[in-house]
């Protein structure tokens, strides 16, 4: 039934073409409420027993000649994914409503984006899996190119070639393995043991062609200049769930099909991870541009992610999976603020024109909001970040100590660079001359009118995000339950963990 | 095992429910919030006292429960709720307070335009700290720790249109982040050690001998890892620069911080994982605990020292907490736990009283904080400076009537009696004389002597106001009942003992030394400032008499010994040089060796376009120019005629018949 997620996404998208643009984004929204239903109901119906295995739910020969075949399986960990893709999707198009122009056009491209993603969460064949992961990138390009904001055709053309410049790694390591073991199917792959001189070079291939995508340091400049150039739609996508495509591969495949050689060079990933995230959140320190400074912020993010994969232990790799799921949500929240809820608003996004406006008596709900996500970006208890941090940090106590250490510092200065965007753009000194002060309410500008005040759309889609952030961060177990048998089920794990 | 502590959790809870409620009210709505803050703070207030008494009724009385967060394995992360004595005293003290606080909070903040959401801040921030309070897991306790930082980072925060209060709760935020961080990876490391993070779990838990046994020789670096956590949050030397810029807050959020919930937190922690601290004593001595004496020690005499420069009515209060809080810490490094959690809770009355008192006194003097400025308020605001009084002569430690001497004399006694060294007992005599000397300053400079510039207008605040004060004023008299030594019920209580009335215990030589150190404080500061406040005019005070004795270290004290301007050079700086480096190894390093691959990649396509042009293209062209030629020439041939074309056969046949007859 959760293959139906792919489906009636990519049925919308078409659809979304031949019909009048009066529909478009109530189509849209309805197709990808219908994905997170979609997901819902797996999530509800599933029996947890049933996700410790990634068990085979469609399977459809196709060139077999090749060893390919239409094949989709579920897991927790898919699961889990295939619900962030969800929540992610019905806010992006929430926050997409008052769309001016080329509606049908966007909204094709962004379920497009939403389509691919659900295709490579659920896909087993390798190859399946590999057409949708490049499938996203085309759809993307066009989203930022299009619809982007600042210096956007430079944006969309890096993050396209960082893409395609690691799938051309990741392609070279599926050929690899099909080569080798002679089969593209995972579950068959993650039985095979493939010679350990071959894993010790194929292994960093396809993780790095995949870690790209995840923003792993150094590789992640595409990262913070894709999210600026990107719409709000476009970074909130691209942050949420597009990321976590990168990190997901590399656990599902590139780990899972070469554990010694990842045993070999998970250390030097952990290193990697934690020179991201004390290192992305110096750089977002300095930023003067809120959306950068979000963008800095997913890759010290994301550092937490790639951690928790190289503690090589369920509670670090569980962590991790949760932690995409976190930081999914967390950033899209984070991302509506300063794209929609402000940019849109008041056409800067520049942290010092912007402390200058006192935002939080123009928009006290945005206020809010960006208070919510960014308490739970710091990793304040109660929502998702900190339940998320804490079983990485607890799993890489085990692994590496002294990352835990080094984490801790820059855990600091996340919640330095994060407050500081905090009080800069909703709580900076106000009486500057771009703030006229009308009838208690403050005028941005002369076009400020009834309609600039958030909007129920927005409410709606900030308030499930909230929703989600709360939910897995006060009663983890939830996901916890169905990640960490689907984790404890794969052979990369160091013994004893 | 008592039926309330299945309902502990209500005890947080419902201050925090509360505040949701609140919060989702409109602004309009301010007798609602009120209504509910109170009615929530009543609540827990009432259930505190339910549950204080089982405590009662055994000594050591000690109640959990314990429930799975999530499981992972054969190991689970367990969080619980805890009952005794500890927790039962710390409860109603919070709750007894905050209520005193909310209720003055309500005349106090009545003009604000905040109101409604600054009573959904008050109730959450009471129930974190309630929560902080009944945790039975290190891991449940950072948790509600963590509320608690956010709900102070909002609250000080809350009257935004002052950039120094955005800017104070920022540092508040990041400065006690710093501290928690050491926690959080104490927490992590003795999550490894031990296995769990329940403090008492029917023998196992991880501060039982089970769990302790298992620490070994880590337990001194967790616990002082712990321990910087409370460095933190309860403002000590050197995290403590957060706490009087804390002020910038409304003056009952610093009352509530200051003297119930935020910086008891840090103390309060130390005493709930004692046992890690003491753990292989030699004398009640460990190397984590000479750190907590001598991290006190430092703590109560700088602030001391601080505050007398200070002119701001609430920023001396706010040196006093940190230098009491020091006191406290050093209280409990010597082994007098119990004494250092009687000072704390004794502090929570008579401090909540002082800030309450200054806030009627600043709300009286039209929201102006310089104490230079009012003078002869005793005459305007007779029920505030009644009460302020004892609330000052109990923070001094006058003996024998106000509950801070009791509690200051014990602590004297246990640092007397410490083996390592003398010097924290002669250096807390300091303390106690610094403190009455500059709380005599205040009180001096705010109620005696003339009424200059903001005084003048000064009024006696509404009964909402004072009634709380009078409450107040009582506990810290009152609290004196239980913490004599004749009768020391608070202390034998905390310890699990059973109590003695013996009026014979009741004079202590300590009783007269304190006598004498308080009387010293008050008499240096009333012949030192008897002349401050009486020059008459509508101009502040004169020169600070202090000032004009020793300019220099005035200055040095009146600028909090430049720490703040230390760390801004320092650790400020460093981390901003660290971000300026990062960004720019991102902006051009990074991405110019991106930018580079791409030039190499453009440079790699100019090429091969190159050779595509010249070399492959041209070569095709010439190719296909030849080939034009080449048939242009042969469709000389094709000219259509047939005899032509038998002609060119028949040379063939010719051609090939000479070839056979050459070969053959």
């Amino acid at each position: 039934m959760i293959a139906w997620t792919i489906y009636i996404t990519f049925g919308g998208a078409l659809l979304l073409l031949f019909l009048p643009r009066v529909f478009a984004r109530w189509l849209a929204l309805l197709t990808t409420i219908a994905g997170l239903a979609l997901g819902l109901a797996a999530f509800i119906h599933t029996p947890v027993v049933d996700l410790a295995h990634f068990t085979t739910i469609v399977r459809v020969p196709w060139i077999s000649v090749l060893g390919m075949e239409y094949h989709l399986a579920l897991d927790g960990i898919s699961l889990t994914m295939v619900m962030v893709t969800g929540i992610s999707a019905v806010s992006t198009v929430l926050f997409s409503w008052d769309l001016e122009h080329r509606q049908n056009e966007f909204f094709f491209w962004l379920l497009l984006v939403v389509a691919g993603c659900y295709g490579v969460f659920l896909s087993v064949n390798l190859f399946l899996f590999f057409v949708f992961y490049e499938l996203v990138i085309v759809p993307k390009y066009f989203l930022i190119a299009i619809f982007g904001s600042t210096n956007k055709e430079y944006g969309a053309m890096k993050l396209t070639l960082y893409s395609f410049f690691g799938g051309m790694f990741v392609f070279i390591g599926i050929l690899v393995a099909y080569v080798t073991a002679g089969s593209l199917d995972l579950n068959q792959l993650a039985q095979f043991q493939f010679p350990p001189q071959l894993q010790w070079w194929a292994f960093p291939v396809m993780f790095l062609g995949f870690a790209v995508l995840a923003g792993i340091w150094p590789l992640h400049t595409w990262a913070p200049t894709g999210h600026v150039a990107a719409p709000t739609a476009g970074s909130m996508l691209l942050a949420g769930i597009v990321m976590k495509l990168g990190s997901y591969a590399a656990l599902r495949v590139a780990m899972n099909l070469f554990p010694q050689g990842f045993q070999l060079w998970s250390k030097w990933i952990a290193v990697l991870a934690v020179i991201g995230i004390v290192y992305a959140a110096a750089v977002a320190l300095r930023q003067s541009d809120l959306k950068f400074v979000i963008g800095y912020s997913s890759v010290s993010h994301m550092g937490f992610v790639l951690l928790g994969l190289a503690t090589a232990n369920v509670l670090g790799v569980s962590g991790a999976v949760l932690q995409m799921f976190s930081h999914g949500v967390i950033a899209a929240l984070l991302f509506a603020v300063a794209g929609r809820m402000i940019y849109r608003r008041t056409h800067t996004r520049d942290l010092d024109a912007l402390a200058g406006m006192n935002l939080s008596h123009a928009l006290p709900f945005a206020a809010f909001t960006f208070v919510i996500a960014s308490a739970a970006s710091i990793g304040i208890p109660g929502f998702s970040g900190f339940a998320a941090e804490i079983i990485i940090l607890i799993g890489a106590w085990k692994t590496y100590p002294v990352a835990v250490w080094i984490t801790g510092a820059g855990m600091v200065l996340v919640a330095a660079f994060t407050l500081r965007a905090l009080k800069q753009s909703f709580f900076g000194e106000a009486g500057s001359s771009v703030v006229r002060m009308q009838e208690g309410r403050v005028a941005l500008d002369p076009d400020w009118n009834e309609q600039q005040s958030i909007t129920a759309a927005e409410k709606i889609g900030a308030c499930l995000l909230m929703f989600a952030t709360l939910a897995v961060g006060v009663y983890p177990k939830l996901l916890l339950d169905r990640i960490m048998p689907a984790v404890e089920a794969m052979r990369f794990l160091k013994s004893g963990g | 095992m008592s039926l309330i502590i299945h309902y502990l959790w209500l005890i947080p809870a419902v201050p925090l429910v509360a505040s949701l409620a609140i919060l989702s009210l409109a602004n309009a709505w301010r007798r609602s919030a009120a209504a509910l803050a109170v009615a929530g703070q009543t609540a827990a207030l009432a259930l505190s006292a339910v549950a204080f008494l089982p405590t009662l009724q055994t000594h050591g009385f000690r109640a959990v429960q314990n429930f799975t967060w999530f499981t992972f394995g054969d190991n689970a992360l367990r969080l619980g709720f805890v009952l005794d004595p500890l927790a039962a005293a710390m409860l109603l003290m919070i709750s007894l307070v905050g209520l005193c606080i909310f209720v003055f909070s309500i005349g106090y903040m009545a003009e604000d335009k905040n109101f409604v959401r600054f009573f959904a801040y008050l109730s959450f921030f009471s129930g974190a700290m309630l929560g902080v309070v009944v945790a039975n897991s290190l891991l449940l306790l950072f948790i509600f720790w963590e509320l608690v930082g956010l709900a102070s980072y909002l609250l000080i925060g809350l009257w935004i249109e002052r950039p120094s209060a955005a800017a104070a709760a920022k540092k508040a935020f990041i400065t006690t982040r710093i501290g928690d961080m050491g926690f959080f990876v104490g927490m992590l490391w003795l999550y490894n050690r031990s296995g769990t993070l329940l403090f008492y779990d029917d023998g196992k838990g991880c501060l039982e001998s089970a769990g302790l046994a298992m620490l070994g020789a880590s337990a001194t670096f967790i616990a002082l890892l712990i321990f910087f956590g409370a460095v933190g949050k309860s403002g000590q030397f050197p995290l403590h620069v957060w706490l009087p810029d804390a002020m910038e807050g409304p003056t009952p959020v610093s009352a509530l911080i200051h003297a119930a919930t935020m910086v008891a937190a840090g103390v309060f922690l130390v005493a709930r994982v004692y046992p890690l601290f003491s753990l292989g004593a030699i004398n009640g001595v460990t190397s984590s605990l000479t750190v907590v004496v001598w991290i006190g020690v430092t703590t109560a005499l700088m602030a001391a020292l601080i505050a007398i420069a200070q002119a701001d009515i609430k920023r001396i209060l706010a040196y006093s907490t940190v230098s009491q809080l020091g006191l406290m810490m050093v209280s409990l490094g010597v082994g007098g736990m119990a004494a250092g959690i009687m000072h704390l809770l004794a502090h929570g009355f008579f401090k909540a009283l002082l800030f309450l008192g200054s806030g009627s006194v600043i709300h009286g003097c039209h929201s102006e904080q310089d104490i230079r400025k009012m003078g002869g308020l005793r005459r305007f605001m007779p029920v505030t400076f009644v009460t302020y009084a004892i609330g000052m002569m109990a923070l001094s430690g006058v003996p024998f009537f106000f509950s801070g001497g009791w509690t200051k004399e014990e602590i004297l006694h246990a640092v007397g009696h410490w083996p390592p060294s003398r010097a924290p007992y002669y250096l807390m005599f300091a303390g106690v004389v610094l403190t009455a000397f500059y709380m005599t300053r205040q009180i001096i400079y705010v109620f005696f002597g003339n009424s200059r510039t903001a005084a003048k207008q000064a009024h006696e605040s509404p009964p909402v106001m004072t009634i709380p004060l009078i409450v107040l004023a009582l506990g810290a008299i009152l609290l004196s009942i239980v913490l004599t030594p004749a009768w020391p019920w608070l202390h034998d209580y905390l310890t699990g003992e059973s109590v003695h009335f013996e009026i014979g215990r009741l004079i202590q030589p300590m009783l007269f030394v304190s006598l004498a150190l308080v009387s010293a404080g008050i008499g240096i500061a009333v012949w030192m400032y008897r002349k401050a406040g009486v020059q008459d005019g509508d101009r502040p005070a004169d020169i600070d008499p202090l000032e004009h004795a020793q300019p220099a270290l005035f200055r040095f004290l009146a600028n909090k010994m430049w720490i703040d301007e230390l760390y801004a050079r320092t650790v400020i700086a460093f981390s901003w040089i660290a971000a300026l480096l990062s960004d720019w190894m991102d902006r051009y390093f990074w991405d110019g060796l991106v930018r580079g691959f791409g030039a190499i990649g453009q440079v790699f396509a100019m090429f091969t376009a190159g050779v595509d042009e010249r070399g492959i293209n041209t070569g095709v062209d010439e190719t296909t120019v030849g080939a034009r030629g080449l048939g242009r020439l042969m469709s000389a041939a094709h000219s259509g005629q047939i005899q032509i074309y038998l002609g060119i056969v028949a040379i063939g046949m010719l051609a090939l018949l000479l070839l056979y007859a050459w070969l053959a």
